[in-house]
């Protein structure tokens, strides 16, 4: 099995960052909105280097939300940023009716998504936001794995025409994807080859999964580790491919059992080829304050909670 | 340009189209679509500088938002017989399969509509950004948009007015129907506005008040007085004081008429009252 190492761990909210910057630099119509967390979103490189194209909006993300479906109308590609949070919950309906039912080419771009942001607690978590944000109809949603997926997610997108939410976090996590990998929306990436279970993962649950892979190894089990960071449109045919030669799955992912990554595997697997499946997801609970680290371990989104998975899916089999 | 008389058969002929359309499918927004028809006709017919070539961008020309979206029926009479689209679809309002959709929307391609309107309190907001990207792309033109006073209840509104003064969004002219009704009753009773003037002065904003919003030539210098205080670092807000009903004896003075449509007599009567002037569709 091929063995992924790291030399660095960086937080995927500066790889959004580094993305932005590139694009104030090579798309003279990005533009950039805030709802007071600049410093959190990394948005101080761009912002820097093109202080017209930035609008900071202070504490008013609906108001935020209004305006980049405002500047689209004049061409622009505005990104916004706040907390994932912030992001969808908080303005659910401005999104659903200015920016998708209007087929707004926004970029809704969510830090500090899932549990990971850690102290500040479940005010400022969201597990839910996957699921608010796929049931639009002509969302895209992306949750990239690493710093460097996340940098190449957020220049892919200014490319794309029509609204996307893109989804990333505040935790230093490894960074394991080539530099120079480009990134396609809606094409998934197989990491690791194996004939006994697949292993569906986004966002850093990525890395957890090769590591859960590594340790199953020892055990003879082969795990085919695929990444999949486009939640919607889900690259169906991939996991289809993979599920016909290993003949069970698990997903994994930073987000409610309800409404993410695992709920859409598991509509294309009823439709196409029922096979046993097991989340690793929280299960339909709110966060709370802790580190990264401890957050992961109590609600079960790490490489042992896979492993437990994994060997539960393959007894089903 | 048109004459007075000319801007007042055109309402009239848009005062037909909302009942009209409202009573074919017997649902719809009548007493605020006819509370702003006379400005809508305006807007379209004398002060606005856009082509009904419609691009969505809209570069070199003024943008007009509708956010308060359930006057659809005074909206698509007025584009339509301003030539963004054939009159005759007008007879397909909230019918399946139709571009005029109960709120006016994007999705359907309908030519004029730039964003999707109903759930109420975005549309400022919109108009705002719609704005900046002018500004940056180094076209004057002017911004329009269009609210309902009990809208003002909608906290987004209040987002959008500290941003548009703070920011200095001066390119813009906010109008809002202020005849002091909403669905539930009057403004008073639903939710007090208090002293709407003072409030967005407070915010920064300039405000014009329209006391004769039905009346043509009162709204035409409203407007022309409002453009001229554009540019000067402050948006602008028009109170456009307005009667719900405007035009038809039955529907004025009431804020029954809301969301009703006429049964076939009130529609005969309403008709009576508004004799045709371009043509029925």
């Amino acid at each position: 099995m091929k063995k992924y190492t790291y030399t660095e761990k960086k937080d995927t909210r500066s790889g959004f960052g580094a993305g932005l910057a590139e694009l104030g630099r090579t798309n003279e119509n990005v533009v950039a909105l805030c709802a007071d967390l600049v410093g959190s979103l990394k948005m101080d490189e761009f912002i820097k280097e093109n202080p017209e194209r930035f609008f900071q909006v202070g504490i008013a993300e609906a108001n935020m939300m209004g305006i980049a479906a405002g500047l689209t109308i004049g061409g622009k590609i505005p990104f916004t940023g706040t907390f994932a949070n912030f992001s969808t919950g908080r303005v659910y309906d401005q999104i659903r009716q200015s920016i998708a039912y209007s087929f707004k080419n926004v970029k809704i771009c969510a830090s500090h998504a899932g549990l990971t942001l850690g102290e500040d607690g479940a005010t400022h978590q969201t597990l839910e936001d996957i699921g608010l944000m796929k049931m639009l109809p002509g969302m895209v949603v992306i949750n990239p794995c690493d710093y460097n997926q996340t940098k190449a997610a957020t220049i892919a997108i200014a490319d794309y025409e029509g609204p996307v939410y893109l989804r990333f976090g505040r935790p230093a996590v490894p960074v394991f994807t080539p530099k120079d990998q480009k990134f396609e929306i809606g094409k998934a990436i197989k990491f690791t080859e194996g004939n006994d279970v697949t292993i569906v993962a986004t966002g850093h649950l990525v890395w957890e999964a090769l590591q859960a892979a590594e340790q199953l190894e020892t055990q003879g089990i082969k795990a085919e580790v695929i990444n999949i960071h486009t939640i919607k449109p889900l690259d169906e045919v991939a996991i289809l491919k993979s599920v016909s030669k290993t003949k069970c799955i698990v997903t994994a992912e930073e987000h409610n059992i309800l409404g993410g990554l695992g709920e859409s595997v598991a509509r294309t697997l009823t439709l196409n080829n029922p096979v046993p499946q097991e989340f690793v997801a929280v299960n339909d609970k709110f966060g709370e304050s802790g580190t990264p680290a401890q957050l992961m371990e109590k609600y079960n989104l790490n490489d042992k909670a896979i492993i437990k998975a994994v060997k539960k899916v393959i007894e089903r089999k | 340009m048109p004459t007075t008389q000319e801007l007042k058969d055109f309402s009239t002929q848009v005062r037909r189209d909302i009942v009209r359309m409202v009573h074919a499918v017997k649902s719809g927004h009548p007493g605020g679509s006819l509370g702003c028809n006379e400005f809508l006709t305006v807007l379209y017919q004398e002060v606005m500088d856009y082509s009904t070539d419609f691009s969505m961008d809209g570069e070199g020309e003024d943008l007009f938002f509708l956010s308060n979206g359930h006057i659809s029926p005074a909206f698509y009479s007025v584009l339509s017989r301003s030539g963004f689209f054939p009159v005759e679809e007008l007879v397909t309002f909230r019918k399946l399969n139709t571009r005029l959709q109960g709120h006016p929307t994007t999705h359907e391609g309908l030519p004029g509509i730039r964003m999707s309107a109903g759930s109420l309190g975005q549309g400022l907001s919109v108009a705002i950004g719609a704005a900046e990207a002018k500004k940056l792309n180094g076209d004057k033109h002017l911004i329009y948009s269009l609210h309902g006073d009990g809208e003002l209840d909608e906290g987004q509104i209040w987002e959008a007015a500290m941003y548009a003064a703070g920011k200095k969004i001066d390119r813009l002219i906010a109008t809002v129907d202020y005849n002091k009704k909403q669905i539930d009753g009057s403004t008073d009773d639903v939710m007090p506005l208090g002293n709407v003037k003072a409030k967005f002065e407070a915010f920064g904003w300039i405000v014009l008040e329209i006391e004769k919003g039905n009346d043509i030539e009162s709204i035409i210098s409203g407007l022309n007085k409002a453009k001229s205080l554009t540019g000067n670092g402050k948006p602008v807000c028009i109170l456009l004081h307005t009667e719900m009903g405007n035009g038809i004896d039955f529907m004025m003075h009431t804020h029954a008429w809301h969301g009703k449509a006429p049964n076939d007599e009130q529609l005969a009567s309403a008709l009576a009252q508004n004799p045709e002037t371009l043509g029925d569709y």
